[in-house]
This record gives structure tokens, sequence and C-alpha cells, in this order.
């Protein structure tokens, strides 16, 4: 319009009907977005609102639904079994996300310095635990914890030594961080590899040619050049952890009871709506979680906004 | 800041998918349309009820009932065993839709629905027919005054399972009070032997049934009296129960296993449990985990329930399970029938205690001579029934359960861990348990008396 006004030819015909040819435009972009938008209110907002309607309610077996405003979540967060919950997730938050994270970046940037056919197959090797199913996983790992069968028991009685049982109360957390390092290393390794690979390799020919070797190359370039991969990466754990459910909730039938009904907030909603048939409250806990996840990722990009260029 | 809202979406959503998706499921009404039955209906025309059940030879008594009945057809599939089918009736009473028009569940489970309004009292659809075909305690345990919310099928009057082999290489008699079990336990240990026992922690229902068979009475509850309940988990008897399996772990005298798990079925395989306190349906599931059929057949003795004052026994119960029409069938007097006449057939009876599948609480089959007599495989031709379970059963005199079985449960698992642990005592378990259930109780509306 502007150009229309500019050039002195005040046709009136032409801004409208470049308006509607706009307007057109918009439907058909809206027509693109159609089967997304349908599947996102239908199975993302729809269930959110309805979730966060039922946490307004409170239920009980001998008293029926009555309206609880937001009683639930003042319940929610002086409930020691959600605050317990929280505190696991966050202490497993704070050993695994450094655990995955530090083997991820020295397995890519090891595979990223040698070259050839050992090179593809370890790098497959590598990211296999992720393409295996979470629950499949789970139960492998279920069975080599064994302390009847599991090739760990059976190594250990070949020395007249009892194999520690990674499930029991004091060992499951161990357990289970092996097994989740295990499935996610190899996942955060092909992100790193693929920001690795993407830097322009005159770089390392400066490099050397100022009398850099190859760690001093690792670290002071290749490192840096790969942060906002492992900005994302850190995000992507934090929110995984956070929400901690398959893993304990698949080993829990063989772990001895280690794995309570209020292990971590996740499997808390869980057994609270499934379990205990209180859907409002388990919404409530789940829009809690929800809300300290959001905290946690908020602060945590705030921190890091001047290194992550993809969250600015 | 792009993935933080996905992950509330994803948190909140928790709750609400299983809503939506378990309550879409087939609906389980009496509608004559084929939905996925796992068995063959016989006649298509009549009306068809949906039942839950995992019996292990459902099928066959399924296929029993079809055969006999033309009016009226089962269709019937496999929800998952024990607490995970709970768990699904318990999701579809709260969508109010999905749930079967039959369904199976464990005694100590029924008032638990009852209160929730999904259980139909049979009293009216003719369940006084078949009163007489059981005892006065199973009759009890599914009733509410003159309200009649479950057909019982099978009983677990407890009794102690023993091994033989290793009984005999130590030179120990089967224990008849709970102080000669710790001490035959203590000598076993002392001699080198394995463990005497095991107490897991996903055992809550045994627990509960030692607590009762000293004389505990976790709770009042009568649903005449809807609000009211009376919570008792803090007296002597239950601590006791608590401080003694916790002594037994302590001085590792006992396994610490899960019980039902492939650890533990190897370990009973292997012998790596002198004992195994459990009930009639034992023997059955253990055979059909492969249990004495290999090197270990014919070690297998029972004994009674070791008391804790042998002159005045108490026999106890643990599992055993019924029939229940939900109120979400719509031909209620079809679910009725069914419920009545399913595994009361002769020939399904017949089959179950002959497999070891079920104790029946049918009269008939309880004083027929070929069950009573009969010379039990997995005992070595012990008369097991006559000697063991049948007076067991005679014996007891059915219990009260909560509203909120699932509930207790769950706890009473976690003090186990804790107990078998070290990490508590009995006295403190008991306590703990005490001031949550009072909690659970005023929280859900309860008035606590």
């Amino acid at each position: 319009m502007t150009v229309i006004t500019a050039k002195g030819t005040p046709e009136t015909r032409v801004p409208t009907s470049s308006r509607r040819r706009h307007f057109r435009r918009d439907q058909i972009g809206w027509l693109f977005v159609l089967p997304f938008l349908v599947v996102f209110l239908t199975f993302l907002v729809a269930p959110l609102l309805y979730a966060g309607y039922l946490s307004l309610y409170t239920k009980g077996l001998a008293t029926g639904t009555t309206f609880a405003g937001f009683d639930n979540y003042t319940r929610a967060f002086h409930d020691p079994a959600f605050r317990h919950g929280l505190w696991l997730v966050v202490r497993f938050s704070l050993v695994v996300i450094p655990l995955q994270i530090g083997v991820a970046l020295v397995a890519a940037l090891l595979l990223d310095e040698i070259t050839g056919r050992l090179a593809s197959f370890s790098r497959l090797m590598i990211f296999l635990p992720y393409a295996v199913p979470a629950v499949i996983g789970a139960l492998m790992w279920g069975f080599l914890y064994s302390p009847s069968f599991g090739p760990m028991e059976q190594i250990a009685s070949l020395f007249n030594v009892q194999a520690p049982f990674l499930l029991s109360q004091g060992n499951i957390f161990y357990g289970l961080l092996n097994i989740v390092t295990w499935q996610w290393s190899g996942y955060y390794m092909i992100i790193i590899y693929a920001a690795l690979k993407s830097i322009d390799s005159s770089l390392y020919e400066a490099a050397r040619l100022d009398g850099a070797n190859a760690r001093q190359i690792a670290l002071r370039i290749k490192v840096p050049l790969v942060t906002s991969a492992l900005v994302l990466i850190l995000i992507f754990s934090l929110i995984g952890t956070l929400q901690f459910f398959t893993e304990p909730q698949i080993v829990s039938p063989i772990a001895n009871g280690s794995v309570t009904p209020e292990f971590t907030p996740n499997i808390y909603a869980f057994n609270l709506a499934f379990r205990y048939a209180q859907f409002n409250y388990a919404s409530a806990i789940s829009f809690s979680l929800g809300f300290v996840v959001f905290l946690a990722v908020a602060i945590f990009t705030f921190a890091t906004r001047k290194r992550g260029g993809l969250f600015t | 800041m792009r993935f933080s809202k996905p992950s509330v979406i994803v948190t909140g959503l928790i709750a609400t998918i299983g809503l939506s998706a378990c309550g879409g499921g087939s609906d389980g009404g009496s509608s004559a349309s084929a939905t996925k039955c796992t068995n063959k209906i016989v006649h298509a025309d009549a009306k068809q009820v949906s039942v839950w059940a995992w019996y292990p030879n459902m099928a066959k008594v399924v296929d029993n009932f079809n055969n006999q009945h033309t009016d009226v057809q089962v269709c019937w599939s496999n929800a998952g065993q024990g607490q995970a089918e709970y768990d699904k009736f318990q999701t579809s009473i709260s969508a109010k839709k999905g749930a079967p028009d039959v369904v199976m569940l464990e005694a100590e489970q029924l008032t638990g629905f009852e209160i929730q309004d999904a259980l139909v009292d049979l009293a009216p659809l003719g369940a006084d027919k078949v009163k007489g075909d059981f005892s006065e305690g199973a009759w009890k345990d599914v009733s509410q005054g003159s309200a009649v919310y479950a057909i019982p099928v099978d009983g677990g009057p407890m009794a102690m399972i023993y091994r033989k082999d290793i009984f005999k290489k130590y030179d120990i008699d089967p224990p008849k009070t709970w102080d000669e079990y710790a001490a035959a336990a203590q000598k076993l240990k002392a001699a080198g032997g394995p463990a005497f026992g095991d107490m897991g922690s996903n055992v809550p229902a045994l627990v509960t049934s030692l607590m009762i068979q000293k004389g505990a009475q976790p709770f009042q509850y009568d649903l005449s009296d809807k609000l009211n309940i009376g919570i008792k988990l803090d007296d002597q008897a239950t601590k006791d129960v608590l401080n003694y399996w916790g002594d037994l772990a302590k001085k590792g005298l006992i396994g610490k296993e899960d019980q039902f798990t492939t650890d533990y079925i190897s370990g009973v395989v292997s012998g790596k449990y002198a004992t195994y306190v459990s009930a009639a349906w034992a023997p059955g599931y253990l055979t059909g985990q492969g249990v004495g059929e290999g090197d270990d057949a014919g070690q297998f003795g029972v004994a009674e329930l070791p008391q804790w004052d042998a002159s005045s026994p108490v026999s106890v119960n643990w599992g055993g399970s019924t029939f229940a029409v939900t109120t979400q069938a719509k031909d209620k007097a079809a679910a009725a029938e069914v419920a009545m006449g399913l595994y009361a057939d002769d020939a399904s009876l017949e089959d179950g205690w002959k497999t070891q599948t079920i104790f029946p609480l049918n009269q008939t089959v309880l004083k027929s001579d070929e069950f009573v007599n009969a010379k039990v495989k997995f005992f070595d031709g012990q008369t097991a029934n006559k000697d063991i379970y049948v007076p067991a059963e005679n014996a007891y005199s059915g219990a009260t359960y909560s509203p909120f079985t699932v509930y207790y449960y769950a706890q009473l698992q976690a003090q186990m861990v804790k107990l078998l642990a070290g990490q508590t005592t009995g006295d403190q378990a008991a306590a703990d348990l005490q001031k949550q259930l009072v909690e659970y109780a005023k929280g859900q509306g309860f008035t606590v008396r």
C-alpha cells in the first residue's frame, strides 16, 4: 500500500484486491496448518484444559465431588510424597545429566578424530541403545541385574562373592542411573557429533599452524563451537529426567519394593489416578510437576542465554 | 523456551490420556455385537455377558458355561491378574464406561468397589438360591448386611508348604507354633542350611492375614454406616507380627525376596527356602510355574499354619476370588445368572481342584469324598485336602475389609520394604501405618472412630 501511495496513483481497487489476495493466501496457510491444528487441539489443548478443570475439584470416596479451587495445588506442594519424588528426580538430574553429557561429548570428540570403518561401526554401536525401546531396555537390564540368573551374579559366583543387587533400596539410584545413561548417551552423542561435523575444518588447520595440539583443538575450538548443541541436550535431558517414569515403572515388579508408588512425581500421579482413583489430585500433581519443569527450564535458559544461540 | 511448553503439556496429559483412552475401549455392555471375546460363542443369538477373569483354566470354564446355557453366553477376556485388573476396573468406573458386566474380584477388594456403587446387590437377583453352597465365613466375605455383592468361587485357607528333603537332611519337624518356626529357622541357619522361609514386601495380603491370625482387626467398617470407619493398625498384635518378621529378616533367617517373581520361583525350585507360608492355591500356582516337576518332584509337603497359641488355633485366609456384577451391566439379571453359574458347574470345579488351580468354596465339592481324600501329586500323594486345607477352611470365620484396600496395601508394602531392610521396627511401622491410614480416611471424607 505504501508503494501505491508513493507512486501517487491512488487506485482504490488495487489495495482491496491485494488485501483479498492476502486474505486468501492466509486462508490457504491455515489449510496447511489444519491437520496439525486439529491434532494439537484434540490431543493436547483439550485434554490439558480438561485436566486443569479436574484439578480444581476434589473427590472423596465417602463425600463425592466438590469444588476445591486451588486446594489441590496447596496440598501438592505440602505433600511429602510429592516432595520426596521431586527431590529424587532433582538429585537424579544433578548426577545423570553431567554424566550423560560427559560420556556423549567424549565419544563424539573421539569419533570426530578417527575415521574409517571402525569409526562408523563404533558410532552405530554407541547409538544403538537409543534405538532399543525404553521398555525393552529396562526389561533387559532387569534381567542383567537379576540375583538368581543374571550374568553379574554368575560372574561374581565364580569368585565366590555375591554381586550387589542393583535394584535394592540402597542401590536403585545407581541401577537406574546406569540404565538411563546407557539408553540416552548415544542419542546425545549423535547430536554433538552432527554439530562437530558442521564446523569448518579450516579452523583446525589454522589452529594447527598456530601450534595447537589435538587436545587443545578439542577443548579450545571444538567444545566452544558445539556449546549450543550442549545447551540443547541439557534442556532435553533436564525435561526428560524431571519426568522420570518409564524405567522405574518397568523395573518395579522385580525391585523388591524399592520403587514405591510415589518414587517419582510422574509415577505418583499415575498411581493416584489409576490405582487410587484420585483423578483430580493426580491432575493437580501433574500440573505442579509441569510448573516445576517450566521453572527449571526457564531458569536454565536464562542462565545460559548468552551461550545458547538457539534459545535467545 | 520452545521446549518448556510441550513439557508442561505432556505432564499435564498423564492423567487425561488414560481417562479418555481407557474409557474409549470396547463398550462392555451386553449388546450382542461381536466384541473381542477370547472364547467362542456357542449360541450366537443368545444374550452376551462380558466377563473379566484371570483363572488359568478360564477357557475351559467359559466353554463349559456356554455349552450348558442357551439363553446366555459368556464373552470372556483376561484384563490382567489382580491389581492390574483392579486398576483397569477402577479407571472404567471413574470414566463411567468400559467396565465388563461381570468382574472377578478378590474378596478383600469388594468393599472398595461397593462404596463407589460399582457393584450390584445380587440378593434381589436370586443370590440366596446359591447361599447354601457356601460356608458362613465365605458368604460373610461377600455380604454387607443382607446385601450380597459377589458370588464366591475359590478360597485361600492358609498352611505351610515345606521341603521334605531339607527338613529331613537337617532333622527338623514341621513347626506347630511361630516360636518353633523361629527356633527351627535358627537351627537351620546354624547348621549351614538355606533360608527357612521368605517374606516379601509385595505380599501385603499375606501380612494382613498373619496380623489377623494374632488377633488384630485392622478395620471396622459397615457399608450401611458409610461415613464411619474404625482403623486399628497400631495394636499389639500388629506390632508383634511385624516385629516377628522384621526380626527373622534381621537375623538373616529368611529371604527378603518379593514373591511371584521369576527370581523367587527359581529360588523355590532350587531349594533356597525351606518353607513357603501360603494358601491352598499355592501348589497349583507353583505347578503352573514348573515347580515340583524336575529335581524337586515329590519334595514338597504341607503342614498346618504355625500358630501363636497352639491350644486355640486360628485359621486365616489369603486370596480367593469371587464374581461380581457391575452397575454398568445393561442386563443385570443375565449378568447375575453368569456370576452365579460360572465356575459353579461340576465339570469346571473338578478341573479346577484337580489341577489345583483353585481351592473351591462350593460345599458339594468340599464335602465330596473324591475331593477330601484326594492324594495330591504335588505333595507326593499326601492327602493335603483332608489333613490340612479342608479343616483350615472350615475354621475360617471371615474378615472385615476396608473400602480402600488398594491404598492400605500400598502403604503396608512401603513399610515392609523398610522393615525387612531393618530401617524401621515393627512398632514404628505399625504407628506410621496407623497415622497414614487415618489421615487418608479423613481426606476421603470418612469419620474415623
